[in-house]
Parts: C-alpha cells; sequence; structure tokens
C-alpha cells in the first residue's frame, strides 16, 4: 500500500462534487453524487457497467454536462463560462479508454500541441518537457514515430505522458486497460502506480482490482447511478457492507 | 437491506416548451438569430410565389392551351401528353406490351428482394435467365403474333428505363470480370483490364455516345447496319462497366485475405474460389455501390436526347417546342424533374437501408 | 535423381497456363482490333471520307460565340478546336471555385446546430442531387434565361450590371498609366502577409508570444493597394456597358449558355461536394475532439489543430473526383450549343468534316489527359499525406 504524501494535511479537496445529478434525456444516469477528493488522493472508481462511472469523471473536466449539482475543481467552479471550462481543463488531465492519440502528428507532436498552442510554451522548451515526460513512461525512443506505428500499451503511455506534459494537478482515467491486450496492461499499470508514488492525485475508472489494492486510498463502488460504498481497499475487499458490492466482488474476482 | 428506487427523479425543466426548442435551435446565438432571420426571409420570398403559380392558379383540367387560363401552371399540358411522356411514340394499342414487361419486373424484382418470401433463389434464376428475352419480345416483338415496333418509337420514361435496365444487366457481368482482371496476377490480363477501365471511366459519356453513333457504323462490315437505341446501349454498356467494375473491386478488396487462403487449402481452383467463396461475400458490400452507379446511370441516360433518343427528358423537350404548346417550358422541366427525383431518392434511401442492414449484419456474422 | 515430368503435367502447370491465356488474350485483342481497322478503312473509302489531320490547317468556316482568343470565319480548324479547348478548361475552372464554395458552405451549413438553416441544407442536397444534370442545365437555360426581359427592360444592378436575355453584362477593368504599380502593390501586399505570417509563426514556436498575423496580413493586402491607387491617382477605369439602340456595347458579357452552364454544374456538383465535406468532418471520430478539449486546447484550435488536417485526408480524394467529373460534365454544353470542346470540334468540325474518328478520338484524348493528370496528383497527394501505420 502507497503511503500518501499528503495524508492528513488540511487543505480544502482539490475536487469537490455536490449533489451531482445528470440525465440523459428521460434517463438519469446519476444520482445526488457527494465526493470529495483531496489532493494526493487515490481513488479507484468500480461498478456495472452502466453504473454511469465513466460518465462521473467526464463531468469533471466538462466533456460531459450535468443539469444538478455543484463541481469545483481547485477552486475554481464548474460552470457554463467557457473561460472558466479552459482553465479547469488545463488543471486536469485525462487518459482514454480509446488513447485518442493524433494520428496524424508524431509522438511529439502530440505530446508538445497542447503546451505550444494553449501554454504559448517556445517549441524548444515544449519539446524538452516532452521528452522528459515520455522519459518517464519508458518510451523515448519513439518519439519520432507516429502512433500508427505504435503497440497500444506503447499509445496508451504516450496518452499519459500527453496529458502531464500539461503538468496537471488531476489526472483522470477512464477505463485505461480495457482495450489493451492483457501482455501490455502491466506495462501501462506500471507507469500509473509510478505516477501515485509521486504524489499525483488521480481517479481511476477501472476493473483492474489489483491496482486498486496496490494504490488507491479509497474504492468507491458505484452502481445505478448512485455510490453504493466507500472505503479504504483492505476493507473494501475484505469487508464489503453492501450486498450488491459483495455481488461485484464476486462477479469479478472470480476469475 | 437498503431499498433502492430504480426509478429516479425527473430531470429539472425537462419538458421542452416549443418556445425554449425555438431558442435552443434557431436562437441559441446573435449568429444564430440572424441566420435563422435570412433564411426566413428567404423562404418567405421563395415559398408563397412557388405555391401560389403551382398550385393555387395553376390549371388541372382541359384538353388545350386555352383551357389554361389561370395564370399558374398550366398542368392541363403534362396530362395531356402524359401517355406520350411514359409510353413515347409507342403505338397506342401496343402499350399493354409496356406496362406487361414492366409489370413482370417489378414482380419478379418484389420476389427477390422481399427477404420473407422462401422461393428467392428461383425468382432470381427465372429473372436473370428467363426474363430478358421475354422483356425483348414484348418491346420489339415481331413474333408470336405481336406486331413489330422499331426502337425509333420507343419513348419517356419507358425508354429511360429500357436503357438504364440494360446499360446496369449488361455492364454487371463485364465489370465483374473486369474487377478479376484488374486484380490478376497474369500481367496481360491486368494491364488489359486497367486500360480498359481508365479509359471508360477518363471520358465523358457525351464522347461515348457520339463514338457509338458514329464511328461503330464504320467498324462494321459494309451492309450490317445496327439499331440507333442499340449502338446507344453498346456504348452505356461499356461506358458503365468500367464503374462497376470499380465497384465490385472494392466489394473485392473488403473480402479477407484468409478467404481465399482457406479455399485454396481445400483443394478448390481460381475460378472455383471466386465463384463460391469470393464473389459471394464481395457481392454483399458492393450492393450499395451498386445502386448508388445505377442512380447515376439513370441520371446519365437523358444524355441520349443528344444523339436524337427520346427519354423522359428528351421527349418532354420535344413536346415543349410543340407550337401548340408554346411557353410550357417550366411545367414541363418540373414534371421530368419530379418524375427523375422520386426515382431517384427512392433508390438512394433503399441503398442507405441497404447500408445499414449490412453493418448491423456483418457483426453477427 | 532427374524427376521425370508425366506427360499430362505440362497442360496443367500453372506458369504455362498462365502464359498461354496471356497469349490468348493478346491474339484475340490482335485479331479484333484488325478486324475493326480492315472494315474501317474500307468503309471511309467507300464513304469517301479524308484521313489524316490535314484539316487542322484548314478554314473553319463558322463563328463562334465566345472565345478567350482572337478568332473569326477565316481561322484554322486548328484554332477552333483550341478556343473549344479554352473554353473548356474555363467553364471547368469557374464551375470548379464556384461548386467548391457552394459545396463547403452548404456542407457545414448541413451540420449546423441552427435546425432551420440545417433543415434548408439538407433541403438543397436532396434535391439537387436527383435530379439529372442535363434537365437542371435545360431547366436554367430554356427556363429560367429564356424568361429574362429584353436588352431595354433589363434587370438593373446600380446602373453597372445588368441582365438580360442577350446575357450577363458586367463593367470591365480597363488600365490607365500607372496601373503596373497597383498590381505590384497587390503582389506586394500579398507577399508581405505570406512574409509575416511565416515570421510571426517562426517567432511563436521559438518564444511562445502570439502575434496579430492574420490582422496585419489583411491590413497589407488591402491597405498596400489602396496607398499605391491614391498614389498613383487611382488607374483605374471602369467601362460600363449602356445601351444602344437594341443592344449593350462596352462593359464584359457572359452569353447566357455560359452563364447557364455554370451556374448548372456549380449547383449540382456544389451538392455533392456537400455531402463529401459533411462526411469529412464527421469522420473523425469524437475522441479526437474530447482529447484535445481535455488537453486544454480551445475549439478554435482543436478545429484548427485537429479536426481540419483530418478531415481533409478524407475530403481531397472523393473532392478530386467531383473536379473531374465537372469537367467532363462541361461537355454538356453541346446540348445548348455553348462553344466549347466537345461542341465546337466534336459538333462543328466533325459535321463539317466528316473525319469522325479523328476528331472523337482526339476529344477523347484531351479528356483522358485530363483525368489522367488528375488521377496522378492524387495517387501523389493520398501517398504523401497518408497517415503512417505499420
Amino acid at each position: 500500500m502507497i503511503a500518501d504524501k499528503n495524508h492528513g494535511n488540511d487543505a480544502p479537496p482539490i475536487v469537490q462534487i455536490e449533489s451531482l445529478s445528470k440525465w440523459f434525456g428521460r434517463f438519469q444516469v446519476l444520482r445526488d453524487i457527494d465526493l470529495d477528493v483531496a489532493a494526493g488522493e487515490r481513488i479507484v472508481i468500480c461498478g456495472p457497467s452502466g453504473s454511469g462511472k465513466s460518465t462521473l469523471i467526464r463531468c469533471i473536466n466538462r466533456l460531459e454536462n450535468f443539469q444538478k449539482g455543484r463541481i469545483v475543481v481547485d477552486g475554481i467552479e464548474l460552470t457554463d463560462d467557457l473561460k472558466q471550462i479552459e482553465r479547469i481543463r488545463l488543471e486536469v488531465g485525462m487518459v482514454f479508454q480509446s488513447f485518442n492519440l493524433f494520428p496524424h502528428l508524431t509522438v511529439l507532436e502530440n505530446c508538445t500541441l497542447a503546451p505550444i498552442w494553449a501554454l504559448r510554451i517556445p517549441r524548444a522548451e515544449a519539446e524538452g518537457i516532452a521528452r522528459k515526460y515520455l522519459e518517464r513512461v519508458r518510451i523515448p525512443e519513439q518519439a519520432d514515430k507516429y502512433p500508427g506505428q505504435l503497440s497500444g500499451g506503447q499509445q496508451q503511455r504516450v496518452a499519459i505522458a500527453r496529458s502531464l506534459c500539461m503538468n496537471p494537478r488531476v489526472m483522470l482515467f477512464d477505463e485505461p486497460t480495457s482495450a489493451l491486450d492483457p501482455e501490455m496492461i502491466k506495462e501501462v499499470l506500471d507507469v500509473m502506480v509510478e505516477l501515485a508514488e509521486d504524489g499525483m492525485t488521480m481517479l481511476v475508472v477501472t476493473h483492474e482490482m489489483g491496482f486498486a489494492r496496490t494504490v488507491a486510498n479509497r474504492v468507491v463502488f458505484m452502481d445505478e447511478g448512485r455510490i453504493v460504498e466507500q472505503n479504504p481497499p483492505e476493507e473494501f475487499f475484505s469487508n464489503p457492507r453492501s450486498e450488491r458490492t459483495r455481488l461485484f466482488l464476486s462477479q469479478i474476482l472470480q476469475h | 437491506m437498503e431499498a433502492f428506487a430504480t426509478r429516479g427523479s425527473a430531470p429539472p425543466a425537462s419538458r421542452v416548451t416549443p418556445l425554449e426548442w425555438l431558442r435552443a435551435n434557431l436562437f441559441s446565438s446573435p449568429a444564430n438569430t440572424l441566420l435563422t432571420l435570412a433564411s426566413a426571409y428567404v423562404l418567405y420570398l421563395a415559398m408563397p410565389p412557388l405555391v401560389s403559380w403551382s398550385l393555387i392558379h395553376a390549371d388541372w383540367a382541359g384538353t388545350t392551351r386555352e383551357d389554361c387560363t389561370g395564370g399558374g401552371a398550366c398542368w392541363v399540358f403534362v396530362r395531356a401528353r402524359f401517355d406520350q411522356f411514359m409510353y413515347g411514340f409507342y403505338p397506342h394499342e401496343e402499350r399493354w406490351r409496356v406496362d406487361l414487361a414492366f409489370g413482370l419486373l417489378a414482380l419478379l424484382a418484389a420476389l427477390v428482394l422481399v427477404r420473407r418470401f422462401p422461393f428467392r433463389k428461383w425468382s432470381a434464376v427465372v429473372l436473370i435467365v428467363a426474363y430478358p428475352p421475354t422483356a425483348y419480345l414484348l418491346f420489339v416483338g415481331g413474333a408470336l403474333g405481336l406486331p413489330h415496333v422499331e426502337t425509333a418509337r420507343w419513348g419517356g420514361l419507358s425508354l429511360t428505363l429500357v436503357i438504364a435496365g440494360v446499360g446496369m444487366a449488361a455492364s454487371f457481368p463485364l465489370g465483374v470480370l473486369l474487377a478479376l482482371g484488374r486484380r490478376s496476377a497474369l500481367p496481360a490480363v491486368r494491364l488489359a483490364s486497367v486500360v480498359f477501365i481508365e479509359f471508360w471511366r477518363g471520358v465523358p459519356l457525351i464522347t461515348v455516345l457520339f463514338m457509338a453513333s458514329v464511328m461503330l457504323p464504320l467498324f462494321l462490315p459494309e451492309g450490317v447496319t445496327l439499331d440507333k437505341l442499340l449502338r446507344a446501349l453498346i456504348g452505356v454498356a461499356l461506358f458503365q462497366s468500367a464503374y462497376m467494375a470499380e465497384v465490385v473491386r472494392g466489394g473485392l478488396q473488403a473480402v479477407p485475405k484468409g478467404q481465399v487462403e482457406a479455399a485454396a487449402a481445400l483443394g478448390l481452383g481460381y475460378w472455383k474460389t471466386m465463384g463460391l467463396v469470393v464473389l459471394p461475400q464481395a457481392l454483399r458490400h458492393v450492393i450499395p455501390g451498386i445502386v448508388n452507379t445505377f442512380i447515376a446511370l439513370f441520371k446519365d441516360t437523358t444524355l441520349v436526347l443528344i444523339i436524337g433518343l427520346f427519354d423522359l427528358l428528351g421527349i418532354v423537350q420535344a413536346a415543349i417546342t410543340d407550337p401548340k404548346w408554346l411557353g410550357m417550358s417550366v411545367e414541363g422541366y418540373m414534371f421530368a424533374g419530379l418524375g427523375f427525383w422520386i426515382f431517384c431518392f427512392a433508390m438512394s434511401r433503399y441503398s442507405q437501408y441497404i447500408e445499414r442492414r449490412l453493418a448491423v449484419d456483418r457483426p453477427r456474422r | 535423381m532427374l524427376e521425370r515430368k508425366r506427360l499430362s503435367g505440362w497442360w496443367y502447370d500453372r506458369r504455362l497456363r498462365g502464359w498461354l491465356a496471356q497469349a490468348a488474350l493478346v491474339a484475340a485483342i490482335a485479331v479484333a482490333c484488325a478486324y475493326v481497322a480492315g472494315n474501317t478503312v474500307e468503309n471511309l473509302q467507300r464513304q469517301g471520307i479524308a484521313s489524316g489531320f490535314a484539316f487542322f490547317s484548314s478554314e473553319a468556316g463558322f463563328g463562334i460565340l465566345q472565345s478567350l482568343i482572337d478568332y473569326d470565319e477565316t481561322a484554322t480548324y486548328g484554332r477552333a478546336f483550341l478556343v473549344g479547348l479554352l473554353n473548356t478548361l474555363l467553364v471547368a475552372g469557374v464551375g470548379i471555385v464556384l461548386a467548391t464554395l457552394i459545396g463547403f458552405v452548404m456542407g457545414v451549413a448541413r451540420l449546423s446546430s441552427n435546425w432551420l438553416v440545417a433543415r434548408l441544407a439538407a433541403l438543397y442536397i436532396e434535391a439537387v442531387r436527383n435530379v439529372p444534370l442535363l434537365l437542371q442545365l435545360f431547366f436554367w437555360y430554356f427556363g429560367v434565361l429564356r424568361a429574362l426581359p429584353s436588352p431595354r427592360d433589363s434587370v438593373n444592378l446600380f446602373d453597372a450590371v445588368f441582365l438580360n436575355i442577350r446575357g450577363l453584362y458586367l463593367p470591365s477593368v480597363l488600365a490607365e498609366p500607372g496601373f503596373e504599380w497597383l498590381v505590384a502593390a497587390v503582389a506586394a501586399g500579398f507577399g508581405v502577409a505570406a512574409t509575416v505570417a511565416w515570421w510571426a509563426r517562426r517567432r511563436r514556436l521559438r518564444t511562445g508570444k502570439p502575434f496579430p498575423s492574420l490582422r496585419v496580413a489583411l491590413s497589407g493586402v488591402i491597405g498596400l493597394p489602396l496607398l499605391a491607387a491614391w498614389i498613383t491617382g487611382f488607374p483605374l477605369r471602369f467601362e460600363y456597358p449602356e445601351l444602344s439602340g437594341f443592344n449593350f456595347v462596352g462593359g464584359l458579357v457572359l452569353v447566357p449558355e455560359f452563364v447557364a452552364l455554370v451556374l448548372a454544374l456549380s449547383i449540382y456538383t456544389g451538392a455533392f461536394i456537400a455531402e463529401i465535406a459533411r462526411a469529412g468532418i464527421l469522420s473523425v471520430s469524437r475522441g479526437q475532439t474530447e482529447a484535445a478539449l481535455a488537453l486544454g486546447l480551445s475549439p478554435r484550435l482543436t478545429l484548427r489543430l485537429v479536426v481540419i488536417p483530418q478531415a481533409l485526408r478524407v475530403i481531397i480524394p472523393p473532392l478530386t473526383s467531383q473536379y473531374l467529373n465537372l469537367t467532363k460534365n462541361s461537355s454538356l454544353a453541346a446540348a445548348i450549343a455553348y462553344p466549347e470542346l466537345v461542341s465546337v470540334f466534336a459538333g462543328t468540325v466533325l459535321n463539317q468534316t466528316g473525319q469522325a474518328i479523328e476528331v472523337i478520338a482526339i476529344t477523347m484524348a484531351v479528356y483522358l489527359t485530363i483525368s489522367l493528370l488528375i488521377a496522378g496528383f492524387m495517387n501523389f497527394y493520398n501517398r504523401r499525406m497518408a497517415l503512417v501505420e505499420r
């Protein structure tokens, strides 16, 4: 279990979600979610498909909007104001299930695009930052290749580096390993573990329970749009309190 | 044991009132408001005169030009010439033959296309083998007690359908052969196919029709004359086969290489592999492409009026220049346009429907 | 140990069969060509039709409605061919520009969030795509333009542009002394704009500081020529068309045949281009936009740096196909007697000389050349732009 670098400090939570509710048409996909994430915390969100976990984290950087409730990220409230939204997106990094690398740019260009154009960093400096993070995800030699030439695991690691180049305070992971072949899952999880060890605040939607056990401060279980249970991993896995959590764990830990 | 309500509360302000819909869709920003107002103004300028001319002040009943008194569209013209627009100069008492031929086609096509019908394969065989000679006999006559009707008298929508249908039917086998040839390993065959395809795709249809109509007689020995319609059909078939070849080629490329390998491993030769394994799969992929090519051909048949055949547009054009009906050009074009539009739009909808069905079917297979 | 091939084996040898098949094909083609050639020669002799290309230097003896180069009845057939070819290129060029404009505007409109605009664009696309081009051409030429008033009652725009049954009359621009300075200033304006844009981009990549290069470029392109014009005393004279008797003199005239052809071609091809543009934009997966937005790029930058480069890759190949179609479709001018290549050469010249084979062959060769050039460009473009994959 990784030590918490920020455990116990009294700073306000870096992500505050209050009474969040979202509807798709008439269907309510998030029901009254309350969640606070402290700086440096690692939260793993799990649950059956359709429970709204991806939708929840996509609300945080406004890839989905919501009808009721409040989200505050690093003191900035998430409203319809485009300027606020952009400021929040600069603080929050996201890694997608389908990587979403830009196929017409090299790996290096993928990483330097946003620093150059959104942060106005000079190109030479941006490339230095990019190479540093590519080194951290352990694929510095692929810098001049195109995404189509890399394996799935390599692409996802580039995606992580791309987000890190923007120096976010929170990283969101939307099922980062679900689209990968089994032998590549480990290389991506290793990178995520290292990220956690460096104190990054992370919200991870995943089915990888081993990762949850090793890295998470809290495991949140969602079902049908509600947070059913949240606990530190030791408690969550050994002593689930809700019947539905038990059912879910039995299905997912069986194989 | 927690009790979970499975139905959540209703979304806030969920009932979209008409006013809110207007605001969201039409007036959401200053730019949008401007666009909406500009579009509405254009509609205001265009629609009332159009409706007034074509419907309200139009004349529907009568037999001659003098019956058009309303100041609007003279649909009397269309009604008076309707038979001609449909059948051309086909003799009046023989028109049942044209009706019968197209009726049979529609029936057979429905039998083949409707999924529920059990005898689809047999219907397809009848359609491909027995229908063409029957249709030929019905149209041309000269045997079995049916008087001969020379092709110069064919015209109107029926001629358009004949040209498009025959063009399509003839170009299909040739197109398949060309597509296979283009992918062949034999260099001479591939070269010949490529040259043929790129030639016909690179020249306008008008030049092909000119070539068929003027040059073809020069290519034939003295004394052999080809019917003008036949010359046009040959030109159209050759032209269309190149486009058909490209469509089929796309379908062939969509069949995974593993299929050919599996067939070879089973001991099937080239032609058996193509006929039993590859082509059936490829053709499913190309049906939307084939329908699209047919739509294009259907529209292109209008060009035959330039070489003196009277398709739907040609006969409308001729009717407009009749001294008894001067000034009817807009009515004529609108009628012809509507006719073409209905056919082409229906076919394109059908093609989209097929595409959607294929996209859904494929994963299950 | 020598293996003995069984005698029946050679017939089934794949390579041998392949060669035999090819030989048979070549032989069949050769025989067919010889047969056709033989018949043709015989028929030509019988009908007394000349052969060869000598007719190019014979006198044409007919007038041409619109010509970009000097031409009169005493010019040669060769010159008539040239006039027709230039007219084809003119119609194709103007048509392509207009069609692209209409197409992209309508394609984007179809994707608009404004319901009315999106529906109207869809109406236009569905209506135009399903009606034959020749019919639309006839509609514009015989239906609309024939209904225009006579020159005396022309539709009048600011006393400078006149529209009537004889054509569209525009003011023409005549150069006065000092005009060269104006042209130079326009060129210099573009040059300055390009240089500023290049310099600003380099500076931005180097230091990160943005520069309002668009504004500077616009002021250069507009300002410099204005300055030059003011200094040299506006060396431009507009010659306005003026009604003299029953007709207009002066100015620039676009004949109704040309106007109808360009209108029909642009509107028709524009509908297809609209669908191509729409498909191209939709082809870029949502994930790309989401990733770019999640990185903090503004919607404008997302469009410019991520969506449009990928959309263009999908748009350009079918777009060049449509350009080719438009060029080939310009041959429909033969139906309304606009003097482009087919109308002049494969029409009038063929009728007068009777040399069908040479004339049609040359006409087809011209179009084939254009097709192959465009196809070649497309292949080149595709190879260069292809997304690099394993």
